[in-house]
């Protein structure tokens, strides 16, 4: 009997020192880079991704600071219930411990609430919508690279200024493509402009003739591009026979990436406006980088969404680093913390609301004559500063901000 | 003038918007139906080899520097004879066994080959331009009709009505018809009913073919073009009737214009319109508009 006792109080003396919190995981910081690696976004992000990650990993020094890193990937297929299994199955079968990337916006809304119930660390690179930080904000997910505020903020508001002021809406028939267009929408009726017709077109489509009749139709000036990838190509490159532009229409390309512009080539789209947060030529800190991954991946230059992958990996790694844990919200707290410096993306931190901060930059595609390689696409317009490039804290309804 | 608010200028815009899309439902649906109509065979490669074509026209003037109109002649007879050497070395030895065995063999070809040009190529696709001759366009009050667009429906009609009469009403035709419902007799009567078979699965194909070049200007040349297509042309062969040749024309066009009129009226459902038709025509004409029961 007294043995018992004497067992029991053992038992409890041992179970109350409590765990030990500063501990990693399983011994391994497990990162999985989950994008589509195959369909319309494949050239945006992709294996792209997955050599950014590698990269990061490397130049983070893991190795020598005897961290175990282990990079993972798959293939979401831009489908919300293909994202979603993979999610979970990381999260409670192989022990991931950050899920990064997810373009698709649908996608990125679904693991974001995924990752708050499991506890664990999400970082956005390739999705838009700018809800993951507004409405759909959590303590364990941040918007790294760029949202659907800051695109209609850049570009939307830059061709308003210059003369835009009535619009006709393309968008893409699901969550990313509607923030698009309710975010641009807004912008355009702020500044006094109009919008005069939307059409909403499935995800993804090959075919944009009948739209873009609808679209000439409506004679609005600026033929709003609310998609991505190959979808944007596509109207684009249908656009030029339909004659578009020679009716005096202008397209405004709401999302366009350095991949997009090289499948178009600039014949199709010189001209062209866009807002990105990263261009590979910037200055010699984004070149040379920019040479390594090109040299690792197709000699393609790096997009913004590749480029944020990478910068988002130091910094978590550096929080993995201080904080001695990976521990999913503890860990997304440090990122909150500690202010942010890479080569790629320059000075910047992260809000409360888990948007990351840093400066957009309005380009414009060069015409074929103006070019003078491979990869060299554009013109710099202005630099967005970084505390006006997104959306205030203070409009975003998000629950984890204190009003 | 409206009809359910829609001005009718627009609408007419919208037919012939539909009409170009079908053209491609029709060519594509043609190749299938003529090998599954004769030869039994379904040819889940088909959307596969629609791909190829439009890649050797975009290395024909990338290496070679053949325009267009070679490549018009050039690809379709390359996709042919690639089809040719896929009947003779593997679908040869399955037509003793049910059809699902050529199903499965030709989607498994269609995985192989889309996933080889993916990962050499990338998704964005590649750039083809329009052929010089064909630029431009024709301002029809209503809308603006490219040339290129036009000739495509033209050509396409031209194609589909030839093979139909070929087909239908010539003494070649027969043979080959003869020789699906009776190979044995009509062998025994001295015809070469294995080459025959041989040449009408590249025929087939070669329509393909023809189908991914005339694409190759307009949509991207990327390798899931045929992806995207393969699964809507089928639907369309089994609306129309799974043997009938004229069925496939006539469904082709017509669902390219259903599916047109969607996208003005309800453009979310242009994507699911075609197969709700096809569940709505199964329940009623199981063997399709036109087929025939066997």
């Amino acid at each position: 009997m007294i043995t018992l006792r004497v067992l029991a109080l053992l038992a409890a003396v041992a179970l109350a020192v409590g765990p030990a919190h500063a501990q990693i995981s399983d011994g391994v910081v497990k990162i999985g880079v989950l994008n589509d690696q195959s369909g319309a976004y494949a050239d945006i992000t992709g294996p792209g991704s997955v050599v950014a990650a590698r990269m990061a990993v490397e130049d983070f020094g893991a190795a020598k600071k005897g961290m175990k890193v282990e990079i993972v990937f798959a293939d979401h297929q831009n489908k919300p219930d293909v994202g979603s299994s993979i999610a979970r199955q990381w999260y409670d079968t192989e022990k991931v411990d950050l899920i990064i990337d997810v373009p698709t916006s649908s996608i990125a809304l679904a693991i974001s609430q995924i990752t708050r119930d499991k506890h664990k660390a999400f970082i956005v690179s390739g999705a838009a919508a700018s809800d993951l930080t507004g409405k759909a904000c959590s303590p364990n997910t941040i918007h790294w690279t760029y949202d659907t505020w800051a695109l209609a903020n850049g570009t939307g508001s830059a061709i308003v200024k210059t003369g835009g002021d009535t619009w006709f809406f393309l968008t893409a028939d699901y969550a990313f493509g509607h923030a698009l267009e309710r975010d641009v929408e807004a912008v355009v009726l702020k500044s006094g402009g109009k919008v005069l017709g939307k059409v909403r077109h499935p995800f993804p489509t090959s075919d944009f003739s009948s739209f873009l009749l609808q679209a000439q139709a409506s004679k609005a000036k600026i033929i709003g591009l609310a998609n991505a990838g190959a979808d944007t190509i596509n109207a684009i490159k249908q656009g030029a026979e339909f004659g578009v532009v020679r009716g005096g229409q202008q397209f405004a390309g709401l999302l366009v990436f350095i991949s997009d512009v090289h499948a178009l080539s600039l014949d199709k789209a010189q001209g062209l406006i866009l807002t990105e947060s990263f261009y590979w030529d910037l200055n010699d800190a984004t070149r040379a980088w920019s040479r390594r991954f090109a040299e690792r991946h197709r000699q393609a230059m790096p997009t913004m969404v590749q480029a944020g992958v990478y910068s988002a990996i130091l910094h978590y790694l550096k929080a993995v680093e201080a904080l001695k844990s990976d521990d999913g919200p503890r860990v997304i707290a440090k990122m909150k913390e500690l202010p942010t410096d890479d080569p790629l993306f320059g000075k910047g931190r992260v809000r409360a609301d888990g948007r990351k901060i840093h400066p957009m930059y309005l380009f414009e595609v060069k015409k074929p004559a103006e070019s003078k390689g491979p990869w060299d696409y554009y013109t710099m317009r202005a630099t967005i500063p970084a505390d006006s490039a997104f959306r205030p804290l203070d409009q975003g309804d998000c629950p984890l901000v204190k009003k | 003038m409206s009809v359910f608010g829609v001005p009718t200028q627009a609408l007419f815009g919208q037919l012939l918007i539909g009409l170009i899309n079908g053209a491609f439902y029709a060519v594509l649906s043609l190749g299938l139906a003529v090998i599954f109509g004769l030869l039994n065979i379904i040819n889940f490669a088909h959307g596969a080899q629609y791909m190829m074509a439009a890649f050797v026209a975009y290395f024909l003037l990338q290496w070679a520097g053949l325009g267009y109109w070679w490549a018009l002649l050039i690809a379709p007879l390359a996709v042919g004879a690639l089809g040719v050497v896929l009947e003779r070395t593997m679908l040869k030895r399955l037509y003793h066994l049910d059809h699902l065995y050529g199903l499965l063999l030709t989607f498994g070809v269609a995985l192989v080959i889309q996933g080889v040009f993916r990962n050499a190529f990338g998704s964005s696709g590649l750039p083809y331009a329009i052929p010089a001759e064909l630029t431009g366009g024709y301002n029809l009050g209503f809308m603006f009709l490219p040339t290129y667009r036009a000739w495509v429906v033209g050509f396409s009609l031209v194609v589909c009505l030839l093979t139909w009469y070929v087909i239908e009403r010539t003494k070649l035709g027969s043979y080959l018809r003869a020789a699906t419902e009776n190979p044995a007799l009509v062998q025994a009567f001295g015809v070469n009913v294995p080459r025959m078979i041989t040449l009408t699965y590249g025929f087939g194909v070669g329509l393909a073919g023809l189908a991914g070049v005339l694409a190759a200007p307009i949509y991207q040349v990327n390798p899931l073009m045929g992806a995207d297509l393969i699964i809507v042309v089928f639907a369309v062969v089994v609306i129309g009737g799974m043997g009938s040749i004229m069925g496939s024309i006539v469904t082709g066009f017509g669902l390219g214009v259903v599916e047109g009129f969607t996208k003005v009226f309800y453009p979310e459902a242009s994507n699911t319109v075609i197969f709700v038709i096809m569940a709505v025509v199964l329940l009623i004409r199981p063997t399709g508009l036109f087929g025939r029961s066997q």
